[in-house]
């Protein structure tokens, strides 16, 4: 083949692959709507009529924002509350109920909980998985004497199961939510 | 064949020399060399039919006189080529040039001795890896095999995810040309290595530094070319099958290829690899999940004439790669603990089972070339390539998704080069080019998690130009330029929290399409221009040493991950946020290579420096606060940057069986502007090894090297401290420390069984980490979580026939 001939084709085989520009500046990609995210984490304590809400909330999941923590009220001394946690993706509407999710693979999935030394409560399990270990989706709560200081909720996915506690768990925490609570 | 034909045209000719009248023609012509148009003398112009043999002068010319008007065949031959056979028709008095083939004999030669290779750059640095050390190696990743050479480390997570380190640079500063592709496999992630299969490979040369600009302009760090060799033009049929078995991970590679090659210059080639281990073991436990499985083929069928060739590639990588369970975790708590424990959070029984976390990688490669050699042009060679590289990494996920990738990205890319290489006089050869790209990137958004990397298209297009000069037998100049337009089209969903603390609602809000559910979509198009030039020389003191210099200019674009990263990195644990104003980074590089070279010794002292403005990196900022606990927030920063390095490799002949092998590299990174050290930089290492060859028995050869690495005590501190509820204390997590240095030893020995004309048979035994020393490497991202490997024992064998 003639050079003359070959640089004018070959060119033009160039310029065609880097021109196929494709005129698509009104197409919207589809966003991801994230599924499996945990927003909200929702722990109700009764006692009677009495209904004491912890919640914590992070609806920009690892964005900026900081999770929005509240406590409705104060706990009331030497009574013991029954707790359930509810665990839900608020991205979706409506909120996903993910607490369903644990529970299922409850083989995988525990919580915990922990007490600041200076408040003054116990907690109890008051569900288990299938395997007859410690679930904690319920629970029961008993409060001391008036005192004050956080609560910590760890819910972890593959622990160790049974264990000894959370510094015996292992597993990877998929939630942690730590609440300030007085005890009047 | 060439007899029969020869047959025919005799008959076929004699049978018109009965209408033969006029005998009185000359037929003159000229014997020259394909390859460089000089004239031939002695070339022996035959003719059966005259029974008569011309030979050529000097100058290359003959002339037969007293032709009828008829046809006859000529046989044209010189010693040094392929003897030629042509019909001339003859009329009148007639010219003819014939070009023969001179350099048949060399090119089989070279080729014979395994330098068909070209120097890729005449003024830097250059290693290579030949495929001895290839067939050594065969289950190895790539960037292990490379660290081989003075002045490459490897960037690890894990132990078979492993990126190569070019002095002190590596992912997106790093280029890799595979079998003349440049590959496009998301190297931009740290925990992304090259989808390469090393057995597809006959060598692998290094440039460290930015000025082979053929490849191209952007590679800050160096290039890596990959390359095959180019077959025998003879009848054969060859090939070889390597197998290797290693108790750690309990596993096996094998590989094979055949080779058919012809005498008329068409070739094909099949080759394969399959390759699986289960979890490898540290020296006192198992690393779970830690188990690869890897298919790959390839394959090449060709025509190779001196002249011109054409050849068609097509490979297939695929590889399933376990990460390491305990490295998956969920916030600063999560890593505070796997640090404080002495072995991995989870560690379970052997297993060739790869669960996630997990990578799933299939690379595609078609490829077409062509190459024509013009007299008065030069070569040209055209190509066309096409990759697709699929990429799923798995998470540990609950519910529905739990058997979905996290991340499922799809890039495809189309090139088109044209290269040419015209050596205008024995003074001055110009290599000069044009490529073009274009490509996509899709990231599936059924994986149900944000994409990581946004959509978008690329396009690109590069030329350069470079000219080697001459100047006597003894000094050499190389100087040449690069200009690279890139245009980057992008739709990305930030997250809206994040768009407007990053003030982009007031600097870009003319980007945003669309807001639903608390992200918002941006389209935006970038456009960078960049410019590359290198400037080298090289001096030849005498036959036995030489000096090179080499200074380049390099710059880089950033890439998608420095641009648009916004979220939690799971393989990391950790938030990284990239930044929509970064432009290109521009590196400035001078080395110095200085080389002695005689029977009893090799030395090679290469000293550079590397000082890169606008240097992207990425290090911690803050503490991020999240309903999973904390994470801590990496930023990409540009800054400007400086690396100060020397390269040393010293081999010495000790006797006819001994020989020894030194190495040492050492390089100093800092960031100028903050005034403290880079992160990830190298440690001083000195690797000694002592070889012993006897070729009588058996070529036995046997070598004991030893590595040792030092400890980085140059790095920044990204230290953060982590309030722990269960102990009611704040824990400092220690990201930054490097680990202790190390000494480790690795024995290796090889006999040839059986070398017979048609095949032969090798054996091979190694002992890596003789001694099962615990250690931890700095340059390994799951050295918080894990030891390094123990001791591993390599059977091999090798049959080539």
């Amino acid at each position: 083949m003639k050079i003359n001939k070959f640089i004018p084709i070959l060119l033009i085989l160039l310029i065609s692959v880097t021109s196929c520009s494709k005129d698509d500046d009104n197409v919207v990609i589809e966003a991801v709507n994230e599924e499996e995210v945990i927003t909200t984490m929702e722990v109700t304590l009764t006692y009677g009529t009495s209904v004491i809400t912890l919640k914590t909330q992070d609806l920009d999941g690892d964005g900026p924002n900081t999770p929005v923590v509240t406590v409705s009220g104060n706990l009331a001394a030497g009574t013991t509350y029954s707790g359930a946690i509810k665990v839900l993706n608020e991205l979706e509407s409506p909120a996903e109920d993910i607490t369903e999710e644990v529970e299922e693979e409850d083989l995988d999935h525990q919580f915990f909980f922990t007490a600041a030394s200076g408040l003054d409560v116990t907690t109890e399990y008051s569900n288990l998985d299938s395997a007859g270990n410690n679930l904690g989706t319920q629970f029961t709560l008993t409060t001391g004497l008036a005192s004050s200081g956080d609560l910590t909720f760890t819910l972890r996915h593959e622990p160790t199961k049974p264990n000894t506690g959370l510094a015996s768990a292992g597993g990877e925490t998929d939630i942690e939510a730590t609440f300030n609570i007085t005890i009047e | 064949m060439s007899r029969l034909l020869l047959t025919v045209t005799l008959v076929i000719t004699s049978s018109f020399c009965l209408f033969s009248q006029n005998c009185f023609n000359e037929f003159s012509g000229k014997v020259i060399d394909l390859h460089d148009g000089k004239p031939l003398k002695d070339a022996i112009i035959y003719s059966e039919q005259l029974n008569r043999e011309i030979t050529t002068d000097l100058s290359g010319s003959f002339s037969i006189s007293n032709l009828c008007d008829k046809f006859y065949v000529f046989e044209i031959s010189h010693p040094n080529c392929k003897t030629k056979i042509e019909t001339i028709k003859v009329s009148k008095n007639i010219n003819k040039i014939f070009r023969l083939e001179h350099h048949i004999e060399e090119l089989n030669e070279i080729i014979i001795f395994g330098n068909s290779f070209i120097e890729k750059s005449k003024t830097l640095a250059e290693n290579k890896i030949s495929s001895k050390i290839l067939e050594k190696n065969i289950s190895s990743p790539l960037g292990d095999i490379l660290s081989n050479l003075s002045g490459v480390s490897s960037f690890k997570t894990g132990n078979s995810v492993v990126k190569p380190i070019i002095n002190g640079l590596h992912s997106s500063r790093v280029v890799i040309i595979n079998n003349g592709v440049r590959m496009e496999d998301q190297e931009w992630g740290e925990e992304h290595s090259p989808n390469i299969d090393v057995n597809s490979l006959d060598k692998i040369t290094l440039i460290k530094g930015a000025g082979a600009l053929q490849y191209s302009g952007n590679a800050l760090g160096g290039v890596i070319v990959a390359e095959t060799s180019n077959f025998q033009i003879k009848d054969s049929l060859y090939g070889k099958v390597l197998v290797k078995g290693e108790t750690n991970g309990r596993g096996l590679t094998t590989t094979s290829n055949l080779i058919k090659t012809n005498k008329n210059g068409l070739y094909y080639s099949i080759q394969s690899t399959f390759k699986q281990f289960g979890d490898f073991e540290s020296p006192n436990y198992i690393l779970s999940n830690t188990g690869v499985k890897e298919q790959n083929a390839s394959f090449r069928f060709g025509l190779n004439r001196f002249k011109y060739g054409l050849e068609l590639y097509f490979s297939i990588f695929d590889n399933e790669l376990g990460i390491l369970r305990a490295s998956h975790l969920g916030g600063a708590q999560d890593q505070i603990r796997a640090i404080n424990s002495e072995i991995p959070l989870i560690v379970n029984d052997f297993s060739y089972e790869i669960n996630a976390p997990k990578q799933d990688i299939n690379h595609q490669t078609f490829r077409i070339k062509a190459f024509n050699k013009f007299e008065s042009l030069g070569k040209l060679s055209v190509q066309y390539d096409y990759q697709q590289n699929n990429r799923l990494e798995f998470d540990i996920r609950r519910g529905d998704d739990k058997f979905k990738p996290s991340i499922d990205l799809e890039l495809k890319t189309h090139s088109i080069k044209i290269d040419l290489n015209s050596k205008t006089s024995n003074l001055l050869n110009i290599k000069s080019g044009v490529i073009g790209r274009y490509q996509n990137n899709f990231p599936d958004p059924k994986t149900g998690v944000r994409r990581i990397i946004p959509d978008y298209d690329k396009y690109d297009l590069g030329i350069y130009s470079v000219f080697d000069l001459k100047i006597n037998n003894n000094f050499l100049l190389e100087f040449g330029g690069r200009f690279d337009f890139s245009s980057l089209n992008v739709s990305k969903y930030y997250r809206t929290s994040f768009w407007k603390s990053r003030n982009y609602q007031e600097l870009f809000s003319s980007l945003i399409i669309y807001e639903v559910r608390s992200q918002t979509l941006i389209k935006t198009k970038m456009n960078f221009r960049n410019f590359s030039t290198t400037f080298g020389s090289r001096y030849n003191f005498d036959k036995n040493q030489f000096v090179t210099f080499n200074y380049s200019i390099a710059s880089r674009m950033p890439n998608p991950s420095e641009l648009f990263s916004e979220g939690l990195h799971h393989s990391s644990a950790r938030i990284e946020l990239g930044d929509l104003r970064f432009d290109s980074e521009t590196g400035h590089k001078i080395t110095l290579n200085y080389i002695f070279q005689n029977k009893k010794m090799n030395l090679s002292i290469n000293p550079y420096i590397n000082s890169i403005n606008d240097f992207i990196l990425i290090e911690p900022t803050s503490v991020q606060t999240t309903i999973r606990g904390n994470f801590q927030v990496w930023e990409y920063r540009q800054t400007n940057a400086q690396i100060l390095g020397l390269d040393i490799d010293v081999s010495v002949v000790l006797n006819k069986n001994f020989y020894l092998d030194n190495q040492l590299s050492i390089l100093k990174g800092r960031d100028l502007k903050r005034n403290q050290p880079l992160i990830s930089m190298p440690p001083l290492n000195i690797n000694n090894e002592v070889v012993y060859q006897n070729e009588k028995a058996n070529n036995l050869t046997i070598s004991l090297k030893s590595e040792y690495v030092f400890r980085q005590n140059d790095f920044p501190n990204n230290n953060f401290d982590v309030f722990i509820a269960l102990s009611e204390t704040t824990e400092t997590l220690d990201l930054s420390t490097p680990p202790d240095a190390y000494h480790l030893f690795n024995f290796n020995s090889t006999i040839d069984l059986i070398t017979k004309q048609n095949y032969s048979l090798s054996l091979s035994l190694g002992i890596r980490n003789l001694l099962n020393k615990n250690y931890r490497n700095y340059l390994n991202r799951l050295r918080y979580y894990s030891h390094d490997l123990g001791r591993g024992i390599i059977f091999g064998a090798n049959y080539k026939f």
